[in-house]
């Protein structure tokens, strides 16, 4: 009796890591996209979230799969041309705790969607609001406010080192092969 | 029934090995490296084969001997150990002859494949993406380079360069009839060199995993004679075809307004981005979305109307567009010949 006992304990743990997050690669927009109903008429003051909630807001945050396809996006688009990474360059800084705009993934997708003052341009219509939506969650994540197991890593080459396959190796005298 | 059985197990073998003549099989070979490595194949399996025939019947024999059942343990025969001393020792000998023979094989055979292009006169840069091939057609003049995606057009006859990198995941370029596989590695550039013997449309596949739409990242080598392949270069490097109806007009500025133009290139207008298929000359392709879909202005609009549809996880997002819309931008995508 206790080797069956044991035997399918350990198979329903085994079966447990069968589980894989949804990838929803075609997530439908209830509204439609860029019309939302959402009026962005004044700036909102920082961390008030403009109204009504979209459940993407939730449903992206904490997905590996929406976070890494915003990471993707993010260099895609050329996000990197003002705001360098997340470092700010001619844009503002992404990855520290300051949100001129609000903090919220609903602030940020509108900051996205409808540009903001001084050089944010409006992105509507010109990206998919799902994209939108997974751009937004990728940048409230540059800061840490996305859990690490889902947040996507650090590029190869933004690391201070190469990654370990790629350092010269001692036994080639430091030619690198 | 036993008689059926035979004749149904010759059918299904004959009907197997039909898979391998064709647009994309090892062993109906198009170029010098491919019939380089059908001969190393048909070489090894058929000494393989004749080996093991030997081995099965070395065993079989004593097996089915009637043998001497009362040995007395403590008559030693000198000479029969002998004998059989002997017999292990030339087949292990044989072994290390042929082991030896087969590794020589090989060796050269790499030797003659390094060689078929080093006095390669063309060379193009293909690099792998999430799911499709971007190519790159070098020259020494800025304005004759040329970018295209998933179809490899070379002159007949004539050794070809190809640089592979990748930039995402590792992939790995394979057209079977031509040539042997090689990696994409991110980072990396690995040189391969093919040679079509004959015009011809030849099929490659991705042949390394790399994620969800792997088994439709197909690419096709288009061979064609030196005078028709200069010709398809120099259109190619041709701005794209200015839209003449008004609904392909429609299209163009719905191209340049929506979604579309933030990946895609089309050379001679506004849309330049480069993590995408460049489409300027989309339409003069036999495929759409990397071998998946044959060129058509209905297998246009499906894709673009739903490419979740089509290619699942593929990196072309559902645009949301009214029918209107599709059309448009489908009779001017068809346009860009």
């Amino acid at each position: 009796m206790r080797p069956v006992v044991a035997l399918l304990l350990s198979a329903s743990l085994a079966l447990a890591a069968c589980q894989r997050e949804e990838r929803d690669t075609r997530p439908q927009s209830a509204l439609g996209s860029g019309e939302q109903p959402i009026p962005v008429t004044t700036l909102e003051p920082g961390g008030q979230r403009p109204s009504p909630a979209d459940n993407k807001a939730a449903s992206f945050e904490a997905n590996a799969f929406h976070l890494s396809e915003g990471k993707r996006l993010f260099g895609w688009f050329n996000c990197s041309g003002c705001h360098a990474n997340g470092g700010g360059g001619m844009g503002p800084a992404l990855m520290d705790e300051k949100w001129i705009y609000g903090s919220s993934m609903e602030s940020i997708h509108a900051t996205i969607r409808d540009g903001r003052p001084n050089g944010m341009p409006s992105f509507r219509d010109k990206i998919p609001d799902d994209q939108i939506w997974e751009l937004a969650a990728f940048v409230r994540s540059l800061s840490g406010n996305a859990p690490s197991s889902a947040a996507p890593s650090r590029n190869d080459d933004m690391m201070v080192h190469p990654s370990e396959n790629r350092m010269p190796d001692a036994a080639t005298l430091g030619k690198s092969p | 029934m036993k008689r059926l059985a035979s004749i149904a197990l010759a059918t299904a073998i004959t009907l197997l090995l039909q898979g391998c003549a064709g647009w994309q099989s090892a062993l109906d070979p198009k170029g010098p490296a491919a019939s380089e490595l059908a001969w190393l194949i048909w070489f090894f399996t058929g000494l393989c084969a004749v080996v093991w025939a030997l081995v099965m019947i070395a065993l079989a024999v004593p097996l089915t001997m009637r043998s001497r059942l009362h040995i007395d343990p403590l008559v030693l025969d000198a000479g029969a150990d002998n004998r059989k001393l002997r017999a292990v020792m030339i087949a292990v000998g044989l072994t290390a002859v042929i082991l030896v023979g087969l590794t020589l094989l090989s060796f050269f055979a790499n030797r003659t494949l390094a060689a078929i292009g080093s006095d390669a006169a063309l060379t193009i840069r293909v690099t792998g993406h999430q799911w499709w091939w971007e190519v790159r057609y070098e020259d020494a003049t800025p304005s004759r380079i040329l970018t295209t995606a998933n179809e490899i057009h070379i002159p007949a006859g004539e050794p070809v360069r190809l640089l592979l990198t990748s930039t995402d995941v590792i992939h790995s370029f394979w057209v079977p009839s031509l040539s042997g596989k090689l990696d994409l590695v991110p980072g990396r550039m690995n040189v391969l060199d093919i040679k079509a013997d004959k015009p011809g449309v030849y099929r490659g596949q991705c042949a390394e995993f790399c994620g969800a739409q792997h088994a439709n990242m197909g690419t096709f080598i288009i061979a064609e004679p030196r005078a028709k392949f200069d010709a398809w270069w120099n259109d190619q490097l041709q701005p794209a075809a200015a839209p003449t109806s008004d609904e392909a007009k429609a299209g163009e500025n719905l191209f340049l307004k929506r979604p579309c133009v933030m990946c895609h290139k089309i050379g001679g207008t506004p849309a330049g981005g480069t993590v995408a298929p460049d489409l300027t000359h989309v339409a003069s392709r036999q495929t759409l979305a990397a071998g998946t879909l044959a060129m058509s202005r209905g297998n246009l609009a499906a894709w673009i109307a739903d490419p979740q549809g089509v290619k699942p996880g593929s990196h072309m997002p559902v645009v949301d567009l009214s029918g209107d819309e599709l059309n448009a931008i489908v009779a001017y995508l068809e346009g860009l010949k």
